[in-house]
């Protein structure tokens, strides 16, 4: 099934620009551009996920969340913010938002989150033993075999691979392995966890004769069997 | 006048003073008036205590003496000095008897005390005025002998009248006295507390008019006037200072982002100018689009700062556990030391707390440790590393490497914003890392200290980054 967005945004230009571009990767984009009419489409519309501009004309982002929440609606709501500071983010997922990402952005980095957030949604995480092909981690246990053969990793290549894997066929970006693996907010900007993810790589592609772990040119990595 | 005296009122100084008059004049007279009642009435109580003991003495003798015995004893009475009043008089008032030369009529009429003070006159006062009766103020107790006859005792009251006079007296001196005082101190008060606010409001009128070097005028008394002037003082300090840091920004601003923007400007010239396929369009597009995150980048950075240094108020302090912070961000930043073939040393003492952000602190060390790897990654197999612990009242947090180091001279320039002690810019960066982690460190009430690693002379003598924090006070 596609996903169906709504994205509140009251610059139409870049409306336009998000509108057009999550087309064209398949999902169903509508647009509000104030947060009057945005908390309206919200309640009588079913959205997958909604992105939601932090400054908004007639009402803003954190009080239409606040609105939203309120109404007992509970989709996923992503918060998109100039400011993007520290305790910007820490205000917005307070008012119920579930994901922040500070403006600019990159198109590739809100597309990943939104999937991550569409996908969320569906399917309450309860698995006990991720599988992608051959590869197998078990979060109970905290073993991760690959072709039946143990594999050894640190705890934090466990937690590396676990997100990686509870997100398998989506992309993932480094900013979001670096939030979700060790808890920081900010751009990383070298090239840290490319490092984590190549040493990950090397350990659980070994003897292997397809490659699951993939980088994904200018947005991240994904976990996928191909066949 | 009226006019003046409106404009008085305004002030506050004058107005409280005004309160206090009123409360302190009604008070006082209240009391006097209070005290001067209960006395009078003290003093009526007395009197009559001692009529009514007299009346009962002198019942007595009639009972034992006989009326001879009665008048014998009211006339040995009466010849002493401030002697008490007597009348003897017939059953149907006529006078008989006693130390009185006239009486208020009526009085002998009517057995039992006298409701009010009556008049009467005294022997020998006929002598001085023989028109007028004195009006002497006497009380008295009337009663009935069993043969019909009334006697009198009374008291004069001319005491407590004349203690009545002087307590009034009192009064007015007291009420006349505390009112003067009072205009005069409400003068001062009013008058000092007046110029004084009036100084103050020009001098914050200057500083509205743009000039934050103003201050306000203390004079040294330690009042509430010299406190709020001081604590105003200090606020402007703050205030002065942050002004200059936005427009130092704002300098850097001009300077350090219209360099990248006109690189950006001169990509995009040059790509339209002479790409001539896709390839070479999507080249000169990449560059922009590096370009321009590095620019968001060194944006998001001066922000960032900017907003660390306006305060503590806008970032969340919580209860941080400073070891797991150090340990965790050394690990993340471990495989890449590895890569650059440097090694990390870690000497960090487990469970040292601080008030802080997470955040704030995770990224200063993050620059730190993206420092560490650019500047000493040259040589290969020096070490980073990265220490944490506790020096008397402080988390002491250090990062030291085995690079080329900063000569002495610069290490205060080396914190200063855009500054970058690497002339050539050879290394990617912003030059805003040791500017954020000094704004981390001030935001938590700590300092920042840079020093060589090995000695001074060493040819890589290395740079150690040392962040004070103090500790939670257990």
């Amino acid at each position: 099934m596609r996903m169906k967005i709504l994205i509140v945004e009251d610059d139409l230009e870049a409306a336009a620009y998000l509108s057009k571009a999550f087309r064209e990767t398949g999902i169903v984009a509508d647009h509000a551009s104030d947060g009057e009419s945005g908390l309206f489409m919200a309640s009588e519309n079913a959205y997958d996920v909604l992105v939601v501009d932090r400054m908004l004309p007639r009402r803003d982002g954190i009080s239409l969340i606040t609105e939203l929440r309120a109404r007992g609606k509970d989709m996923p709501v992503l918060i998109l913010s100039a400011l993007g500071q520290v305790d910007d983010r820490v205000e917005g997922l307070r008012a119920g938002g579930d994901d922040y990402l500070p403006k600019p952005y990159a198109f590739s980095e809100l597309l990943a989150r939104v999937e991550v957030l569409g996908r969320r949604k569906g399917a309450p995480d309860k698995d006990m033993v991720y599988r992608v092909g051959d590869l197998e981690l078990d979060r109970l246990a905290h073993e991760v075999k690959r072709g039946g053969k143990e594999i050894l990793l640190q705890p934090r290549e466990f937690r590396l691979l676990e997100y990686l894997m509870k997100n398998a066929g989506q992309v993932v970006t480094r900013t979001m392995l670096l939030e979700n693996v060790w808890d920081y907010h900010f751009d990383p900007q070298t090239n840290v966890i490319d490092v984590h993810v190549s040493r990950l790589r090397s350990k659980i592609e070994r003897d292997a004769e397809r490659p699951l772990l993939k980088t994904v040119r200018g947005a991240g990595y994904m976990i996928k069997d191909e066949a | 006048m009226l006019h003046q005296l409106r404009i008085l009122m305004k002030s506050t100084a004058v107005r409280l003073s005004a309160l206090y008059i009123l409360l302190f004049a009604f008070c006082a007279a209240f009391l006097v008036i209070y005290v001067a009642g209960m006395s009078a009435n003290f003093l009526r109580e007395q009197t009559q205590n001692a009529i009514s003991a007299e009346v009962e003495e002198i019942s007595h003798i009639y009972e034992v003496a006989g009326m001879n015995g009665l008048v014998k004893t009211l006339e040995r009475r009466s010849r002493q000095p401030g002697a008490n009043l007597y009348v003897i008089a017939g059953p149907s008032g006529d006078f008989l008897a006693g130390n009185v030369a006239a009486i208020q009529p009526g009085i002998m009429g009517d057995p039992g005390w006298t409701d009010t003070p009556f008049r009467y006159e005294r022997f020998g006062d006929e002598n001085k005025d023989k028109s007028k009766l004195q009006p002497h103020m006497a009380l008295a107790n009337v009663f009935v002998l069993p043969n019909g006859l009334r006697v009198l005792v009374g008291r004069d009251l001319g005491e407590p009248e004349h203690f009545k006079v002087l307590v009034r007296q009192a009064l007015v001196v007291a009420l006349g006295v505390m009112g003067i005082g009072a205009l005069v101190i409400w003068f001062f008060i009013g008058r000092n507390a007046l110029n004084r606010i009036a100084r103050m409001s020009d001098a914050s009128a200057k500083i509205m008019a743009g000039d934050l070097s103003q201050r306000l005028p203390v004079v040294g008394s330690g009042d509430e006037f010299d406190r709020m002037s001081v604590s105003l003082n200090s606020m402007l300090g703050r205030i002065e200072k942050l002004n200059e840091g936005l427009k130092q920004v704002s300098d850097n601003i001009a300077h350090d982002l219209k360099t990248p923007l006109t690189r950006i400007r001169n990509k995009a010239t040059d790509g339209l100018a002479r790409s001539s396929n896709e390839d070479e369009y999507r080249q000169s597009l990449e560059g922009i689009i590096g370009e321009s995150d590095q620019l968001i980048r060194t944006f998001n950075a001066l922000l960032m700062i900017s907003r660390v240094e306006a305060g503590s108020s806008t970032a969340e302090m919580n209860d941080i556990d400073l070891s797991a912070i150090a340990a965790d961000t050394a690990e993340l930043y471990e495989p890449v030391l590895d890569e650059a073939g440097l090694t990390l040393k870690m000497e960090i003492a487990a469970g040292i707390h601080i008030h802080g952000n997470r955040e704030l602190v995770g990224q200063a060390l993050f620059n730190l440790l993206d420092n560490a790897v650019k500047y000493a990654g040259d040589i290969e197999g020096s070490a980073i590393t990265v220490s944490l612990s506790r020096q008397g009242e402080n988390a002491l947090l250090t990062v030291a490497d085995e690079g080329p180091g900063i000569p002495s001279h610069r290490y205060e320039d080396a914190v200063q914003r855009f500054v970058r002690i690497d002339e050539s810019r050879s290394k990617p960066g912003t030059g805003l890392g040791l500017s954020m982690v000094e704004a981390v460190t001030a935001l938590h009430g700590g300092s920042l200290e840079l020093t060589s690693t090995k000695d001074e002379t060493a040819e890589n003598k290395g740079l150690t980054v040392r962040m004070l924090f103090p500790l939670i006070a257990a």
